[in-house]
C-alpha cells in the first residue's frame, strides 16, 4: 500500500520556512536595488567603503576575540573546579551564569557606569582604554549562560575525576592537566561556546552604545536610521557572519571527545587540499 | 624494613569510618591483593597508598620515605584504573609518553622507552592508534604501560580487569602477572573477584567492613581461613548441622564423623561443619570413616567440573566431581554415598571464629 504524503506537516515546515525566508529574500532584494532598474552591489560597495563600517567591525571582531579568551579561561577552570571539587556547587554556578539572561543588560550597565565611573575608586570610564576594558567584561557576563552551559556539558562527556587522577598519578602539575589534559578534551565545547559569544558580540547594542564606544551593533542602529538601502546590505551581511558562526558551530560541536583530528592532522589535512 | 609500609590507617567520612586500623608491610618486588566486597574499603585504600585520600590516621611509607601528606603527583606511583582512564587527545605512542614528558625527559630517553613499553605490552603496532580505535583490553594494557613508563616505585591496580570480558580477562591477568615479575615491581592489586586473587597474587589481604579479615598466601587463605567471613568469600562452602561428640567425634543425623581436631564445644551441643565442595567425593574409598548419604536435588555441569547439590540429614550440601566422559553425573532423585578426608572439614564455632584445619595436600 502506498503511504499517503503526511500533509499536515509539510504544510507546518513551509509556513514556517516563508515566515523565516521572506524578509531575508526581501532584504536581499532590497539591498540589490540601490541603482535605480538594475540589479547590482551598489550597496554593499558603499557600506565597504565606509571607513565606519571597517573600523567598527574590527572594533567588534577584536572585542569578541577578546571575549573567548578572557571567558575561555574565567570558564574552563571554574567549570573544572566546579565538577572536581565542589559538586555540590554546581546548580548555585549554574544559577549564577543564568543570571545574565534575566537580568537586562541595560541594568548591568547601568550598574557599571555607577559603580565605575571617572569619580570612583575603580574608574574604568575615566579613559577610552579602561571603557574598552568593561565593555569586554560586560561581554564576558552576557556570555557566560551559554560558555558555561557548552564547556560543562563538554565535561559531563568525559570522566574528567579518572583522568585528572591518571594524570597525576603520572606526575603532572594541575595546571598541566587542566591545560594539557582537560582543555584539549573539551575543545569542541569551548569552541562551541567561542562561536556563540562571536555571534552575541557582533550583534550587541546596548552595552557599546551607552559605554559609547565604536562597536558595530551602534553603527547597525545608526545607519538603520539615516539610511535606505546600506542597512539593508548591513542586515544581510552580519546574518552571513551569524550563519558562519552556527555552521562552524555545528560542524565542532557534532565531534565527540577523542574522535576528533589532531591539531596536526587537521594541519596536514589543510595542506593537502592547499596543493 | 620492609618497602612499601601501612601502619595504622584510619579513614573516616564524616561520620562514616571506612578504615579501621589498616597495618600491612609489603616486601619489594611482592604482588599483594586487597580482597574483599565493594564497600569493604580495599579502593579507599589503595587511594590513599595513590595520595587521592588522605587518611584520618596512620602513616604511609614508601622505600623509607613518609609520604602521607605529600602529593599524589610526588609520589612516583603508577595506577591502572577501572575505566582505563587513557587520554583521548593523546595516541597511543603519546599516551604511554605522557609521565616521561611530565618529568621533563630528553626526547632521546622518552622515544626508546616508549618503543620499549609497546614491545612490553605487545602492542608495537598500535603506537599510532587513538584509545577510542583499541577494544577494552587493549587499551587496559596501554594503560599498564603508560603507569609503568616512568619506571614508578609501586604498580597501584584498581579492578583493572573488571570492565573486561572473560576470556580477555583471563589473559590479561596472566599477562599482569608475567609483567609484574620481569620488571620486579612491588605490586597492589584491588579487586572483588577471588578467583583472580588467588591466581595472580603472593598474598591476599581479605577485607571486610574496613577491617584486614586475614592476609596470607593465597594457599593459607583458602585452606585455612580464619574467620567465618573468609571462609565464605573465597571459594565455596557448604555448612551442615551437626551435634558434638565425645573427643574429634561429631554426629550428622545417624551417621557419626570423625574430625583432624576436638571441636570447641561440649557434647551435645550443635555445631557447624564447613566443608569445601572439590573435598566431598563420591567414589568408593578404602577408609569408610567419614561418611553419609545425600540425594541429589540438581546436577550443574560446568565443563571439567560437575556440581551436585545434595541433600543431607545436616542440610544442604554441594559436591564437586570431575567431568568424565565415561560416567555421566548421577540423575537428580538418586541416593549416593558421600566420603571426606577428616581433615577437610571445619568445625565452625558460634563465634564464627575457625580453628585451623590441616592444610588439604
Amino acid at each position: 500500500m502506498k503511504k499517503s504524503l503526511p500533509i499536515g506537516p509539510i504544510v507546518v515546515v513551509v509556513l514556517a520556512a516563508l515566515y523565516f525566508v521572506l524578509p531575508l529574500i526581501a532584504t536581499l532584494n532590497f539591498s540589490l536595488s540601490m541603482l535605480r532598474g538594475v540589479w547590482s552591489f551598489e550597496a554593499y560597495r558603499v557600506v565597504f567603503h565606509d571607513e565606519r563600517f571597517r573600523s567598527t567591525f574590527t572594533f567588534s571582531v577584536v572585542a569578541a576575540l577578546c571575549t573567548i579568551v578572557l571567558g575561555a579561561l574565567l570558564i574552563v577552570p571554574t567549570a573544572y573546579w566546579v565538577r572536581l571539587k565542589f559538586p555540590r556547587m554546581r546548580p548555585l554556578v549554574e544559577f549564577i551564569t543564568l543570571l545574565p539572561l534575566v537580568i537586562p543588560p541595560i541594568v548591568l550597565v547601568f550598574g557599571y557606569i555607577r559603580l565605575y565611573n571617572s569619580s570612583s575608586i575603580l574608574p574604568f570610564t575615566g579613559s577610552a582604554m579602561g571603557t574598552n576594558v568593561l565593555l569586554v567584561l560586560g561581554y564576558v557576563v552576557l556570555s557566560l549562560p551559554y560558555m558555561f552551559r557548552a564547556v560543562d556539558t563538554g565535561m559531563a562527556a568525559i570522566d574528567i575525576r579518572t583522568l585528572t587522577e591518571a594524570a597525576e598519578s603520572l606526575g603532572a602539575k594541575r595546571t598541566t592537566i587542566l591545560f594539557g589534559v582537560i582543555l584539549p578534551n573539551v575543545k569542541a565545547a569551548v569552541l562551541s561556546g567561542a562561536f556563540l559569544t562571536f555571534a552575541i558580540v557582533m550583534g550587541e547594542f546596548v552595552l557599546a552604545s551607552l559605554l559609547n564606544r565604536p562597536a558595530f551593533g551602534p553603527y547597525l542602529a545608526l545607519m538603520g536610521a539615516n539610511r535606505a538601502y546600506e542597512p539593508a546590505a548591513l542586515a544581510v551581511i552580519a546574518f552571513a557572519v551569524t550563519w558562519v558562526c552556527m555552521g562552524m558551530l555545528q560542524v565542532f560541536g557534532s565531534q565527540t571527545p577523542g574522535r576528533r583530528r589532531s591539531g596536526r592532522s587537521l594541519f596536514r589535512f589543510a595542506r593537502r587540499a592547499n596543493r | 624494613m620492609s618497602f612499601l609500609d601501612i601502619a595504622g590507617v584510619t579513614k573516616s567520612f564524616g561520620a562514616n569510618t571506612v578504615l579501621h586500623g589498616f597495618d600491612l608491610a609489603v616486601q619489594k618486588g611482592e604482588f599483594v591483593s586487597f580482597l574483599g566486597p565493594s564497600g569493604c574499603g580495599k579502593t579507599t585504600m589503595l587511594r590513599i597508598v595513590a595520595g587521592f585520600e588522605t587518611p584520618t590516621g596512620g602513616t604511609v611509607t614508601i622505600d623509607g620515605e613518609e609520604v602521607t601528606h605529600l602529593a599524589a603527583n610526588k609520589r612516583r606511583i603508577g595506577m591502572v584504573f577501572q575505566a582505563y582512564a587513557l587520554f583521548p587527545n593523546l595516541s597511543v605512542a603519546d599516551n604511554v609518553a605522557f609521565g616521561l614528558k611530565v618529568a621533563g625527559r630528553p626526547k632521546s630517553e622518552i622515544v626508546p622507552r616508549v618503543k620499549e613499553m609497546l614491545a612490553l605490552i605487545k602492542l608495537p603496532h598500535l603506537a599510532d592508534r587513538y584509545p577510542y580505535q583499541l577494544s577494552g583490553g587493549q587499551q587496559q594494557r596501554v594503560a599498564l604501560a603508560r603507569a609503568l613508563a616512568p619506571s614508578p616505585r609501586v604498580l597501584l591496580l584498581d579492578e583493572p580487569l573488571s570492565a573486561l570480558d572473560a576470556k580477555i580477562r583471563l589473559s590479561l591477568r596472566q599477562e599482569i602477572r608475567e609483567l609484574q615479575r620481569k620488571l620486579g615491581i612491588t605490586t597492589i592489586f584491588v579487586t572483588h573477584d577471588q578467583e583472580e586473587a588467588l591466581s595472580i597474587s603472593d598474598r591476599i589481604v581479605v577485607m571486610s567492613e574496613g577491617r584486614i579479615e586475614q592476609c596470607g598466601r593465597p594457599f593459607e587463605i583458602y585452606n585455612r581461613p580464619k574467620s567465618r567471613f573468609v571462609a565464605g568469600f573465597v571459594g565455596t562452602l557448604s555448612f551442615l548441622d551437626a551435634v558434638a561428640g565425645s573427643g574429634a567425634t561429631v554426629s550428622v543425623g545417624d551417621s557419626a564423623l570423625t574430625l583432624s581436631e576436638p571441636a570447641d564445644a561440649r557434647p551435645g551441643s550443635p555445631i557447624t561443619l564447613a566443608l569445601r565442595p572439590e573435598a566431598v567425593k563420591l567414589e568408593p574409598a578404602p577408609e569408610r570413616t567419614n561418611r553419609l548419604t545425600g540425594r541429589v536435588e540438581d546436577t550443574s555441569f560446568l565443563g571439567s567440573v560437575v556440581r551436585l547439590r545434595l541433600q543431607t540429614a545436616g542440610g544442604t550440601l554441594l559436591a564437586d566431581t570431575f567431568n568424565s566422559p565415561a560416567a555421566p553425573p548421577p540423575e537428580p532423585g538418586a541416593d549416593v554415598d558421600l566420603y571426606f578426608s577428616p581433615t577437610d572439614v571445619f568445625a565452625l564455632s558460634n563465634e564464627g571464629h575457625v580453628p585451623a584445619p590441616q592444610p588439604v595436600l
